[in-house]
């Protein structure tokens, strides 16, 4: 394809924000066929509870109630329970999970009845008339209280609150360690963290009875997946189930699952025969969407006396919570091969337990897995570094990988490209590092009480999910390609069809831009279709950073599958041979003989009509491809925050941010700057701000945005980006994912940095999120203690 | 995050809402700004049967000179406040502080009557109108009273106003030129309320502290007073550190400070000590 590039790597305003921004996209809230059912789930208050009755009656005779239904009311109505698509051992313990519990709660939002009426505030209203009688049990929320002896079972008949151990080991790791001049052990906490996409989540679904189909909206990220699943789980032919992801309000992860609510939808749909809609309240998110993160690990450098690595422990323990979500017990799985990061080593090992406890379930979060791996090995790295006397990028330059093409790791991947010294260095340069050592040192010199501190993260991370065959071997449920489907019309106007499913990435901007330059085509003459089963039957959806480089490399290969077509028709109606023709900008010519030719438009029309086709061509121009990529992608960078902490309070600012990213080819600059941003700041709410947290009792406290701390543009810095570009060896586009890097990247930077300000003052950890209050106290025992 | 029903009423005239306020029931609540109210109604934390919007009272809304002192509305909005060049000049602590609450969304819908009937410990407004020892105007079916700020927080969300009273005027007095104010606010997040916040007024005459008036918000059940903290700064030199230090090393004493998600009790005592001896010397320059 000798295409010249007019699009791609420009910078292509998105073409989704026109109607975003003037109020004409349409979200699953505002659909509302005539005769709608509005559903209000009743919760438990309870963390954990045998459930003995369940009394509608009440509620039955509110205004405006139609129905309303307990569990065991519903139980005929499931051909299985609830979907989970990643048993990651053979002994995995997998409890049964129904849309609304039957006979017992164990989380407090967990469902145990259904009300449903004419309008929303009704059916809210009639759901507070519900009642219940608990029995409640004790509950346990936190990892290692589970594990406890005699602690509460959260599902009595598996006899533990283990779930399942999982482990991966590469090289001799025993000997490794014995043999090393330095081993740095170190324990870090991540908190569990509430995902927050900015529209909640909601589902429709219209049945029509006669012919016993549904079509549902949902808020999700993966309708391919929904209709699957959700098929087996109502036992409704997979056929006659459409699932439609309209314009959604981003995921972050979270919509990333099949949920109660939409099983729910569909078998209300189902026994009532109307329209029902479920939109969550902001506060039912909170309870009945899934967590993020929660993990406690342990990490384990061995390393020479001059600071080189040579071997990786890790064990982790994951919170998994009360049941098991679409890919709950896969999600540490998701970062267990990247504890070494961007460095070297000849000796690796991890292990991890799920554990369950009495709280919302907890799944995929922006980053999934690689956020908590990239802060254990990026912190410890650091603390390595003051065990041998290296400052934090000399340490790094040290263990870096060498830069190259298909590297292997310690982990036991292959990282598709590497160059990790280059964008630390070029990070470097931007942040004027000497300039800010000499302040700090000044500043540590007069005992200023505004402190310096610079945190370095020179991440890398696995995404582009995944291989097929790799996610088989992990005893994943499905596979890991996608689909795209190029359609040139008899116009010349041009329809794609992904498979991937936007929910606020851009994808119809990107894709345009693909297409447009490898058809040579103007790009506002792409549409491109998506998140409907029906239009787009074929796709693994959106999710781990995938979109461009499995479903953005099947339209590459699609585009060029068109051309091939395009390019025999072409020669026909020239009457030339297709080898004699040359491709560009849209143009099909005769070699040597410009002037000669047909454009694609034309040869669109001509295999429409089917006149004239090369013998044995099918009419119509489209083609499909389905693309199951042979490697992972390996973005990375390198982060390096500046803090200002103060010493009497311990709030801490940041006074710089500069990110230095590489994600082989970029597509468009906009929306990967744009990526980036995000990126970052959930990453520096997870390493300042945010923390949901249960009380004793197994309530959560931080339901709201009242007190679940989600940082505004106020509370961040403006960030300094640039970036390197070392193509990707995975896909012929070079191309690579950004949608979780700086997630990944950001809180280890920022939490280095903490430590980095403290360290003369003694402190030599501070867990996340570091509030003002934990800074505060890490420096007065750290006052009180001495150093280290 | 939807209310239970409530029936809903527009006063047209400060009488008007008073009648309407008088028929409307034991759980009859006002609605000015609705920033507190509508919360916690969407939360179903408060369930009143019946609204009495008094929003459109722009009769309510004014800020003036009365006397020697400054007049406000209780409908006056917190972004009114910011920018009245009234307070600014004769009463800047309430301006600044003003300017400190929520975000600007909020600064234009809330009103300082609400802020203040609403009887939140974590609002910054009052404890302000503490150091300030600004006087409160109050109506009622009965007619109208005054009660000092002192004696008007009772408990959390509970004040000496009625059930069907209506606060319409808050009186601050003007501040002398010999006097040095300002409020700081120590919050997680712009929009938040503070965990601990400090509002000081300090009166100097020939190099010493006459007289220093601290507010703290979020310090206990209702807004208080540093009461040991401004007896110790009486009469000190402005520029003796030390004292000013020890002054506020009390300024929790005898304080009750809550523990919630935000921070703990004893870290809110630090942090006033904090606070208080930077608000002091703030108020000094």
């Amino acid at each position: 394809m000798a295409t010249a590039e007019r699009y791609v790597g420009g910078g292509v305003l998105r073409k989704e924000d026109p109607k975003l921004l003037t109020g004409e996209a349409t979200f699953v809230e505002s659909i509302t066929p005539p005769g709608t059912l509005y559903l209000s789930v009743v919760r438990s208050p309870h963390a954990s509870a045998r459930v003995r009755n369940v009394d509608v009656a009440a509620a039955l005779e509110a205004p405006g109630v139609v129905a309303a239904f307990n569990g065991q009311d519903l139980a005929e109505e499931w051909a299985a329970a609830l979907p989970m698509a990643w048993p990651v051992t053979e002994d995995i313990k997998h409890p049964d999970h129904w849309p609304v519990a039957k006979d017992s709660v164990c989380f407090a939002g967990d469902g145990v009845a259904v009300v449903l009426a004419t309008n929303r505030n009704a059916a809210k209203d009639a759901a507070d008339l519900v009642e219940v009688e608990y029995e409640v049990r004790e509950s346990v929320t936190a990892i290692e209280d589970a594990l406890a002896d005699g602690a509460p079972l959260v599902h009595e008949a598996f006899g533990s609150n283990e779930c399942y151990t999982w482990a991966l080991a590469n090289g001799d790791v025993e000997a490794t360690f014995a043999g090393a001049d330095v081993v740095v052990r170190e324990r870090y906490v991540h908190p569990r963290l509430v995902p927050n996409a900015m529209e909640p989540r909601a589902v429709v679904v219209q049945p029509v009875a006669s012919a016993g189909e549904f079509t549902m909206w949902s808020t999700t990220q993966v309708p391919h997946v929904a209709r699957v699943t959700l098929a087996l789980t109502l036992g409704i032919p997979e056929s006659k189930l459409r699932v439609i992801a309209p314009d959604v309000g981003g995921g972050f992860g979270s919509k990333l699952n099949v949920y109660a609510e939409e099983a729910l939808c569909l078998a209300l749909a189902r026994r009532l025969g109307r329209p029902v809609k479920w939109v969550a309240e902001r506060s039912e998110d909170y309870l009945a969407t899934i967590h993020g993160r929660d993990l406690i690990q342990d990490i384990e450098l061995a390393a020479t006396a001059g600071g080189t690595i040579l071997g990786y422990r890790v064990r982790l323990l994951a919170n998994m919570g009360a049941y098991l979500q679409l890919v709950t017990p896969g999600i540490p799985l998701l970062g267990a091969f990247v504890y070494c990061g961007s460095y070297g080593g000849q000796a690796y090992s991890l292990e991890c337990t799920g554990v369950f406890t009495n709280t919302t379930p907890t799944d995929a979060y922006r980053g999934a897995g690689r956020p908590e791996a990239t802060y254990a090995i990026e912190r410890a790295i650091d603390t390595l570094g003051r065990e041998v006397g290296l400052d934090p990028v000399e340490v790094r330059r040290r263990n870096f990988l060498p830069a190259g093409d298909n590297v292997p790791s310690p982990g036991g991947l292959v990282y598709d490209s590497t160059d990790y010294a280059g964008t630390l260095q070029r990070a470097l340069d931007l942040l004027d590092h000497d300039e800010v050592r000499a302040e700090q040192a000044a500043r540590r010199e007069s005992g200023d009480t505004r402190q310096i501190g610079i945190g370095f993260s020179s991440y890398m991370e696995m995404c582009g999910l995944a291989p097929s065959q790799v996610l088989a071997s992990l005893n994943y449920g499905a596979g890991g390609w996608d689909a795209a489907t190029v359609r040139l019309l008899p116009t010349g106007k041009v329809e794609v069809v992904t498979g991937s499913s936007p929910h606020g990435q851009g994808h119809v901007t990107s894709w345009s831009q693909i297409t447009a330059d490898a058809l040579g085509v103007p790009i506002d003459d792409v549409s491109v279709l998506h998140g409907d089963t029906a239009v787009a039957p074929l796709g693994m959806d959106t999710y781990g950073s995938r979109s461009l480089s499995v479903g953005g490399v099947a339209l590459h290969l699609a585009c060029g599958r068109v051309i091939d077509k395009a390019q025999k028709i072409a020669a026909h109606l020239l009457e030339v041979a297709p080898d004699d023709l040359e491709f560009e900008s849209g143009a099909f010519s005769v070699k040597g003989v410009p002037d000669r030719s047909k454009m694609i438009q034309e040869t669109a029309f001509a295999a429409w009509t089917a006149h004239s086709l090369p013998e044995g061509e099918e009419p119509g121009l489209e083609a499909t491809y389905v693309y199951d990529p042979p490697n992972f992608t390996f973005p990375f960078g390198t982060h390096i925050c500046v803090v200002e902490v103060d010493t009497e309070t311990g709030a801490v600012d940041i006074a710089r941010y500069v990110a230095v990213d590489d994600c082989g080819h970029v597509i468009n600059p906009q929306i990967v700057d744009g990526q980036i941003h995000g990126g970052i700041a959930q990453g520096i709410a997870a390493a300042l701000f945010e923390e949901a947290i249960y009380d004793d009792t197994g309530t959560l406290q931080t339901s709201s945005m009242m007190n679940y701390l989600v940082p505004s543009a106020a509370e961040l810095p403006s960030f300094e980006l640039d970036r390197t570009v070392t193509p990707s060896t995975t896909n012929e586009m070079g191309v690579k994912g950004i949608g979780e890097a700086g997630t990944i990247a950001a809180a280890p930077a920022v939490i280095n940095a903490v430590v980095d300000a403290l360290w003369h003052l003694g402190v030599r950890d501070v867990g996340m999120p570091a509030t003002p209050e934990r800074v505060w106290r890490a420096i007065q025992e750290a006052e009180r203690g001495g150093s280290r | 995050m939807i209310p239970t029903p409530f029936d809903y009423e527009v006063a047209t005239s400060l009488e008007h809402a008073v009648s309407l306020l008088a028929g409307g029931g034991e759980e009859a609540k006002l609605l000015a700004g609705g920033h507190s109210l509508l919360p916690l109604m969407k939360l179903r934390l408060a369930r009143p049967t019946a609204l009495v919007d008094i929003g459109g009272l722009d009769e309510l809304r004014e800020v003036r000179e009365q006397g020697e002192a400054i007049a406000i509305g209780a409908l006056s909005r917190h972004h009114d406040l910011e920018r009245s060049e009234l307070l600014r000049e004769a009463c800047p602590l309430l301006a600044h502080a003003a300017g400190q609450i929520g975000d600007p969304q909020v600064r234009h819908r809330g009103t300082i009557g609400g802020s203040i009937a609403h009887g939140d410990p974590a609002s910054d407004l009052p404890a302000v109108l503490l150091a300030l020892d600004a006087e409160l105007v109050i109506r009622g079916g009965d007619g109208e009273r005054r009660i000092a700020a002192a004696d008007f927080f009772l408990r959390p969300f509970e004040t000496a106003l009625e059930p069907h009273e209506i606060l319409i005027e808050v009186r601050v007095p003007r501040l002398r030129e010999t006097c040095g104010s300002t409020y700081l606010k120590f919050g997680r997040r712009a929009q938040d309320w503070a965990i601990v916040g400090v509002a000081a007024v300090v009166e100097r005459t020939d190099g010493r502290i006459e007289r220093a008036a601290i507010g703290l918000t979020n310090m206990g059940p209702t807004p208080v007073r540093a009461a040991a903290t401004e007896a110790s700064l009486s009469g000190i030199e402005t520029v003796d550190e030390s004292a000013i230090s020890a002054a506020a090393s009390r300024a929790a004493d005898g304080a009750e400070p809550p523990f919630d998600t935000y921070a703990t009790a004893e870290y809110r005592a630090a942090l006033a000590e904090v606070l208080v001896r930077r608000a002091v010397r703030a108020a000094l320059v």
